[in-house]
């Protein structure tokens, strides 16, 4: 199949460019960018892109797929489904699976249901087997297996032993351990600790939770000279901790998500579990901090942590509910909503922390706009307005607190694997 | 006149007029109480669910004689363990409950937020009988009632909660019902016990127990869960009763009056030594009584509305 993406904006943050042009891709390759003529007209279809811009396809490292365990909460399929239609090209899923993601054959089973999609699936394998804490999983072999990182997200691994164990075996192969931060000594409660909290009479965790293991991890990364990735960063502290680890040349990187850097524990004031998640929203000051570390580069990565949950677990008295929202299909509009239009982070930054920064830490890939290259590309419209309708989701869970938000700024269309998915349509 | 509102989910942004109609209503149904039949037909033909998710005697106890009072027909439903762990969703339960055509529902449960959320799944009048650690409006209702009989008046009073605040549903109601009469509002007990950021609600904290005697008319002195030591924020009882306890030396040493509250049930020999739980300055008992008062109040104002 042939396309032409008649004069869209290009961004790429990796070449230096930002220029409006027309690009053909023939059989999932660039053929050319630049003038379109007569001879690249013929027997190619043609999209008017005037307004639209082109990216390296987005990319969510941080999203819980539920499969094996869990297929009546999300599917590999339907949560590849759900990232395609919310425009990214590729996701790394967490191992919190039943079972865990801590042996080449739950690996393999989940690299296979991935397979032929526009969306790529990457694993990531649990860091201690079924995340217990007690032992390491057979890294080595998860890692020839295809796992892109370590994680064992949902917890914190449990011991400061274990998480140098895991970083010490890990470092040689370059791949990152993902560390889902919080002290489960202090993390007992259903959201963040603080005035909102008291005056809701909710069980509270304290930020110091997550503090104390970004910390520890900080440490030990810097001991061992290992790779570590701070998961879904959602305070002043921890961000002011990774901050000052880098400027010591620690090898970390961090990611935030959509709702920690869009909306405050001020929202849990309705009760509404669909505000429920770990780590929990926290207060004005951390996410001033949080967009302050997006803007100055402390914050590499924006991810989701997508975690389907049925209705019936999740429409139920608070303190019961589990944690955890989907993202994937508003991510794209709260990052353009809150952070571009809101003049947080310009566009080169965002591609950096939606498309390339995630590639980076899990050691993938960058799609590039030079001829040759493979076309692994996000098309999406910074300005158009739109109402999130979750019932028109792909994800099979809809537990979203922005079901009927306005948001501007809307993925339009995914191309990887040579295959076209646009305005809601699998064009091929 | 009339509520506010058709439901009662706590006191936080209640009208200080709706908590005096409340107070006032009170008074004619405690005088109901001292009748030789104390019964009056004003709720004859509505139905009232007390739901009971938590272990609750006396304030179960309460609402049912206050519904009785008022001739409501009534259908109790206790369960210790909550129904989502046997498999009904608790919306489920409701929508049951409510195809039985019921006109009001009291509950008490032990997760924050579950009135509210009755509120969303249910068209009866939702009165919260005390939710997570959140709010038992009807406990601080029952005692600014008792206060106001005992000193006439809330405005401008000091009063302090004493105890463990953090794990108390007590603790936030009579601090926004208070605040909004009108009284100054404070809280005392070991640091451990006290809520982070309490001051943001315009609280004075005080760790020193005889300081707050001193500076105050009222003391509410609030249970300490003895199994649970306070969820671990204590060493032992014993010190407990010995920095924090109210204890007639205490008092006397003082040499203040005193009002002082307790809702009960009290541990003689940790919060308040046998001889205070006895003695002249409390209203333990008067509180029970008006607890009934109260309720009734609450019933009816929400039950005639419609």
């Amino acid at each position: 199949m042939k396309i032409i993406f008649k004069n869209i904006r290009i961004i790429d943050p990796e070449l230096n460019l930002d220029e409006i042009n027309s690009i053909v891709i023939n059989n999932g390759i660039i053929e050319k960018i630049g003038e379109i003529n007569q001879e690249d007209v013929t027997e190619a279809q043609l999209f008017e892109m005037d307004g639209k811009t082109i990216s390296a396809g987005f990319f969510d490292m941080h999203v819980h797929l539920r499969e094996p365990g869990r297929e009546d909460e999300e599917t590999v399929k339907t949560g590849s489904l759900a990232a395609m239609d919310g425009g990214f090209t590729g996701i790394a899923c967490m191992p919190n699976t039943d079972p865990a993601i801590d042996s080449a054959e739950v690996v393999e089973f989940i690299l296979n249901k991935g397979k032929g999609q526009v969306v790529d699936v990457y694993p990531i394998g649990a860091v201690t087997k079924e995340r217990k804490g007690e032992s390491l999983s057979p890294i080595l072999e998860l890692i020839e297996a295809g796992v892109v990182a370590l994680s064992d997200d949902g917890v914190a691994v449990k011991t400061s032993k274990m998480m140098r164990n895991a970083l010490e075996y890990s470092k040689e192969y370059n791949i990152p351990i993902i560390e889902h931060c919080e002290d489960s000594s202090l993390s007992e409660g259903a959201m963040n600790e603080g005035a909102t909290s008291t005056m809701l009479g909710l069980p509270a965790l304290p930020s110091v939770s997550e503090d104390i293991i970004v910390n520890r991890d900080l440490l030990l990364a810097e001991y061992t000279k290992s790779k570590l990735h701070i998961a879904h960063i959602s305070t002043k502290n921890a961000v002011e901790l990774v901050r000052n680890a880098k400027k010591r040349g620690v090898n970390v990187t961090s990611e935030v998500t959509p709702h920690h850097f869009s909306l405050t524990e001020d929202s849990l004031k309705t009760y509404d579990t669909n505000y429920k998640m770990s780590p929990p929203l926290r207060s004005k000051e951390d996410l001033e901090a949080i967009l302050e570390g997006l803007k100055d580069g402390t914050i590499d990565c924006i991810a989701t942590d997508h975690a389907p949950h049925s209705i019936e677990e999740k429409e139920v008295e608070f303190i019961y509910a589990p944690n955890g929202i989907i993202g994937l299909e508003t991510s794209v509009g709260l990052v353009f909503s809150e952070l571009l239009h809101k003049k947080v982070l310009d566009l080169n930054q965002i591609v950096n922390k939606m498309a390339i920064n995630p590639r980076k830490v899990l050691n993938l890939p960058i799609p590039k706009f030079k001829v040759g290259e493979k076309a692994n590309f996000t098309i999406f419209d910074t300005e158009m307005i739109w109402t999130v309708e979750v019932s028109k989701f792909k994800s099979k869970s809809k537990n979203s607190p922005f079901n009927k938000k306005l948001l501007t700024g809307k993925a339009i269309g995914v191309i990887n694997n040579n295959k076209f998915y646009y305005n809601g349509k699998t064009i091929f | 006149m009339a509520l506010s509102s058709k439901h009662l989910l706590g006191l936080y942004s209640v009208p200080k007029e709706d908590i005096q109609l409340i107070l006032d209503t009170a008074v004619t149904f405690r005088e109901v109480l001292e009748r030789p039949i104390k019964r009056v037909p004003t709720l004859q033909g509505k139905t009232i669910v007390n739901l009971f998710y938590e272990n609750s005697t006396r304030t179960r106890v309460s609402f049912e004689l206050a519904e009785k009072r008022l001739s409501a027909d009534i259908v109790n439903f206790s369960t210790s363990t909550s129904s989502t762990k046997k498999g009904e969703t608790f919306k489920d339960t409701i929508k049951n409950i409510e195809a039985m055509k019921v006109d009001m529902i009291v509950v008490r449960h032990e997760s924050a937020g579950v009135p509210q959320f009755l509120t969303r799944i249910s068209n009866s009048n939702i009165i919260n009988a005390g939710d997570g650690l959140h709010e038992h409006p009807t406990q601080a209702l029952l005692d600014m009632y008792s206060i106001r009989e005992k000193l006439g008046k809330i405005e401008g009073l000091n009063v302090c909660i004493v105890g463990d605040i953090a794990h108390s549903r007590v603790a936030l109601s009579n601090i926004y019902g208070l605040q909004t009469m009108g009284a100054n509002v404070s809280v005392c007990g070991p640091a451990t016990l006290i809520p982070r950021n309490i001051e943001e609600l315009g609280v004075k904290v005080y760790t020193n127990i005889d300081n707050a005697i001193k500076e105050n008319d009222v003391l509410n002195v609030l249970r300490i869960q003895l199994e649970r030591k306070a969820g671990g924020g204590l060493p032992t009882l014993r010190e407990y009763h010995k920095y924090f306890g109210i204890t007639k030396e205490r008092l006397e040493k003082l040499n203040k009056d005193v009002l002082l509250l307790h809702p009960g049930p009290i541990n003689r020999g940790v919060e308040l030594s046998s001889e205070v739980a006895d003695g002249p300055y409390q209203v333990i008992l008067q509180q029970v009584t008006n607890g009934v008062a109260i309720r009734m109040a609450v019933l009816y104002l929400l039950g005639t509305m419609n």
